[in-house]
């Protein structure tokens, strides 16, 4: 993970929102948060035919081992595209 | 990092999740959920009657770990039916809502539709570990 992102330092919803879109191919993110706990409703065509376990872990896995440490909480909303509100 | 092979305490939550078929792995316990997110996913299993196995991660940041790595989900809570990981509060609330929870808990669906109950006290749990950071 890059230092940019060292312990102790807050997480911002714009660096969220930024990683979350630049690792999921097509991803579109909009996060909400107070710097430790956070909402990402993300939708990507990379969802498409997935598990929502597995879209979830997408999500997750952009941010790894920060996940309850530096990002405390993250909740997640996943769309496979945008004009697909709700399964 | 610990042995994989000889690791007591991951084949501890292995046998948990193996002879509950509905078990959760939360902060606290159903009683005194210590986190919005447990008390959330305690109270959708309660208002569907669904009896269930429950362990507080908390005690031992060892648990925690050994959950996460054996089920490759980083937060907590964590529902596992019939041995397999079913998700987090996020998950747990869409699949309440939209009656995928209680068709895999094999209840009827009758309850499908209804906004996830909201635990009583959310506001002030009793230990917070969160709230202290």
């Amino acid at each position: 993970m890059s230092p940019r992102y060292a312990r102790g330092v807050s997480a911002t919803p714009e660096e969220l929102k930024t990683r979350i879109e630049a690792a999921i191919p097509g991803a579109t993110a909009s996060v909400t948060g107070d710097g430790h706990h956070f909402n990402a409703v993300v939708s990507a065509p990379a969802f498409q035919g997935l598990p929502r376990l597995a879209q979830h872990r997408l999500v997750y896995d952009v941010f790894g081992s920060e996940v309850g440490d530096r990002i405390h909480a993250l909740s997640i909303q996943t769309r496979s595209s945008e004009t697909e509100n709700r399964r | 990092m610990s042995d994989e092979t000889t690791n007591p305490m991951r084949e501890a939550i292995q046998s948990a999740i193996s002879e509950n078929p509905v078990i959760l792995f939360m902060k606290g316990n159903p009683d005194q959920p210590a986190c919005g997110f447990s008390a959330r996913t305690v109270a959708m299993l309660q208002s569907l009657d669904q009896p269930f196995a429950a362990v507080d991660i908390l005690p031992d940041p060892r648990i925690r770990q050994e959950l996460s790595a054996l089920s490759n989900w980083p937060t907590i809570p964590q529902l596992f039916i019939n041995g397999e990981l079913v998700g987090g509060c996020d998950i747990i609330t869409e699949m309440y809502q939209s009656g995928e929870l209680q068709e895999a808990l094999g209840l009827d669906t009758a309850s499908a539709g209804q906004s996830a109950p909201e635990p009583d006290a959310v506001e002030a749990p009793p230990l917070s570990i969160e709230t202290l950071r």
